[in-house]
């Protein structure tokens, strides 16, 4: 009973908000927010919800093969609504365990980029001097440089450590440490800035004089107060990181054939093209675009309704 | 001012040392120039031999101090896939991207800006509207995403225009032309736009806001005032007085453009320097990927100096002490 009136309280207490009221009255912010979440959800039930199995060998014919889609063509089959590749792979299978692993490494980066830079940016501002130099140095340096530049950089020296199998096995993790390390610097400086403002107040100079460690300080009693500007980056960030995560697999660096992201799917369909065969680009790239656009949107929802000077 | 211009620079220098300090880490440390250099049956004290006389026992600072000297005179080494020199390699490749980029710049500058008049003009009309809704698109589109689209609607349904390649070429001394044949202009017209749809936008909706910005100040209503015509209140003093921001960030974009350029080039198998730096990535060729770091160092950097520099001489506030830095994504 307890539980339940508690959580009718949180939800009252959303309910109420500005925020919740700033969402509600954008019809915009709605719509996106509907599309992301059914591309998420749908994308995260794949293995419940598609037809096909797509890339187990096993259940593939090529007489399946560059079938097309129902609506358009008469040749279409019902077991493939949006068609199929030269393999004979569903495309709509494809392209829901596509999505996925474009989310998964999307919030995989986001979340390696916005831990990295979190700590970097905390030590940084914490403590002040030569780490602060040297950590914001390397920052300017870096913010030179577009963020696929630096993840294809980081990309290629991968590939030149190690051997070409060894990459594939763990391609995902490349990627995402590529992507991941490529965008940090936008939280670091965040936080930094920030938490220079925060560590003269008298609560953290009380916490220091009861004798915490800085390490709990900047835990316990700084991060919690730079956490809105930081959620607002990543929002931002993981429309890029997706974005970034396709252009990469397209461009043949990121994640291989035999597991799929959506740019893989596009970069496999784009040979296809000049032969006509256009759906097997077309659907995951309308699928990537309204992902994108979708959390675009939010993002910038979210900057606005979160900044107090634009209410 | 004087201070201010030596204090850029020697920041600048700083930061392109840097940068040569990684690309000269990947060329030393991740691939071993010796391997790419001999075959599978020299004999470890063959190779220690050709290690001496390289210098690559030498202690790592000289070794640093050389890679820069011979990098400053386009020494790059030999590459590990083709064994040309690096030098050659991308020497050959820049005309393609520098025209591509050339023509990009072209259509943003004589597109985006009308567009962005417009709609600051009429913020309220439809058609202003429909270009803001179209832009917020552009912007999530990721731009091989938008190179497939026009290949697919004006390559291979409408077969108006060719999808991949330079087309026929013009060589001028080692220089060599799209701009003098037919096949090679129209061969340029779905890659410029491939690669200035999104900068277009960001130029639109900046020169948009400013605009807006402008037409809101008292010189514009004392303009109206003393009777001058629409034309050259738009003009004469309001698009006058957005130019500033328009041209920095323009600049800073110019150095995104050349980078993003590696997608375009993908896209189109436009045989530039991007199109040579992914495959240089595919085969973890390191002498490329070093000298192409270093270039595209070099280029950001003189970028953003000389946008320091100009801003600082339209803007005397700036002569303090910040530099105006914008990330390109």
């Amino acid at each position: 009973m307890a539980t339940s009136s508690a959580l009718g309280g949180w939800l009252h207490r959303v309910t109420d908000s500005d925020v919740w009221w700033s969402f509600k009255s954008s019809p915009m912010t709605v719509t996106a927010a509907a599309v992301t979440f059914f591309i998420v959800a749908v994308a995260f039930l794949s293995p419940v919800l598609a037809p096909h199995t797509p890339f187990d060998p096993a259940t593939l014919s090529l007489s399946d093969g560059l079938k097309p889609p129902v609506l358009v063509s008469d040749d279409g089959d019902w077991t493939f609504p949006l068609g199929t590749d030269d393999q004979g792979r569903d495309v709509l299978s494809s392209i829901m365990y596509g999505t996925r692993l474009s989310l998964e490494v999307g919030l995989a980066s986001v979340i390696f980029a916005m831990v990295l830079g979190i700590a970097l940016g905390l030590v940084s501002g914490y403590f002040g001097g030569t780490v602060d130099a040297v950590i914001m140095r390397v920052a300017d340096v870096q913010l030179t440089f577009p963020a696929i530049l630096v993840a294809l950089l980081i990309d290629g020296v991968v590939r030149g450590l190690i051997s070409v199998q060894r990459h594939d096995e763990i391609a995902l993790f490349v990627i995402v440490g590529a992507i991941g390390l490529s965008f940090w610097v936008s939280y670091a400086r965040t936080v930094r800035g920030s938490v220079m403002v925060e560590k003269n107040k008298e609560y953290v100079q009380a916490a220091r004089v009861i004798g915490l460690s800085p390490v709990l300080i900047m835990i316990r009693h700084v991060l919690p107060n730079v956490t809105g500007p930081v959620l607002v980056i990543a929002t931002l960030n993981l429309g890029l990181a997706i974005i970034t995560e396709a252009t990469l697999s397209f461009l043949g660096v990121g994640l291989p054939s035999t597991e799929p992201s959506l740019g893989t799917l596009i970069r496999l369909g784009n040979e296809l093209l000049q032969s006509g065969e256009w759906w097997i680009t077309v659907f995951p790239g309308i699928t990537l675009a309204a992902l994108v656009l979708g959390v675009n949107l939010l993002g910038d929802w979210l900057r606005d309704a979160l900044n107090p000077k634009l209410r | 001012m004087l201070a201010f211009i030596l204090r850029r620079l020697l920041q600048s220098i700083a930061v392109l040392l840097t940068v040569g300090l990684v690309a000269f880490s990947l060329f030393r440390y991740v691939g071993d120039p010796i391997n790419a250099m001999v075959g599978q049956d020299t004999t470890m004290e063959q190779r220690d031999e050709l290690r001496t006389k390289l210098g690559l026992n030498d202690p790592a600072p000289i070794q640093f101090a050389r890679f820069i000297y011979n990098a400053s005179r386009g020494n790059f080494g030999l590459s590990y896939r083709t064994s040309e020199p690096v030098g050659r390699l991308i020497l050959e490749r820049v005309p393609a991207t520098l025209e591509l980029s050339f023509c990009a710049a072209i259509f943003i500058l004589f597109v985006g800006v009308p567009m962005g008049v417009y709609t600051g003009l009429y913020p309220q009309h439809w058609s202003s509207r429909l270009l803001q809704a179209v832009s917020l698109f552009g912007v999530s589109l990721p731009p091989f995403l938008v190179g497939i689209l026009l290949i697919l609607i004006f390559a291979v349904s409408l077969h108006w225009l060719p999808s991949f390649g330079r087309g026929e070429t013009v060589q001028l001394g080692w220089w060599t032309t799209n701009f003098l044949t037919w096949s090679g202009l129209k061969a340029l017209i779905l890659p410029s736009i491939t690669l200035g749809l999104f900068q277009l936008t960001l130029i639109m909706r900046l020169v948009r806001s400013e605009m807006l910005e402008v037409m809101r100040t008292d010189y514009i209503k004392f303009a109206r005032a003393r009777g001058l015509t629409n034309r050259a209140i738009n003009f004469g003093h309001a698009l006058k007085n957005t130019l500033v921001p328009v041209i920095t960030v323009f600049g800073l974009q110019l150095g995104s453009l050349i980078a993003f350029a590696v997608v375009t080039e993908t896209v189109f198998a436009w045989p530039g320097v991007g199109q040579l730096f992914i495959q240089s990535v595919q085969f973890s060729d390191i002498p490329v990927m070093a000298a192409y770091l270093l270039l595209i160092g070099l280029l950001f950097v003189v970028i953003n100096l000389v946008v320091d520099l100009l801003y600082s001489a339209v803007d005397p506030r700036l002569r303090g002490g910040g530099s105006v830095r914008v990330a390109g994504h």
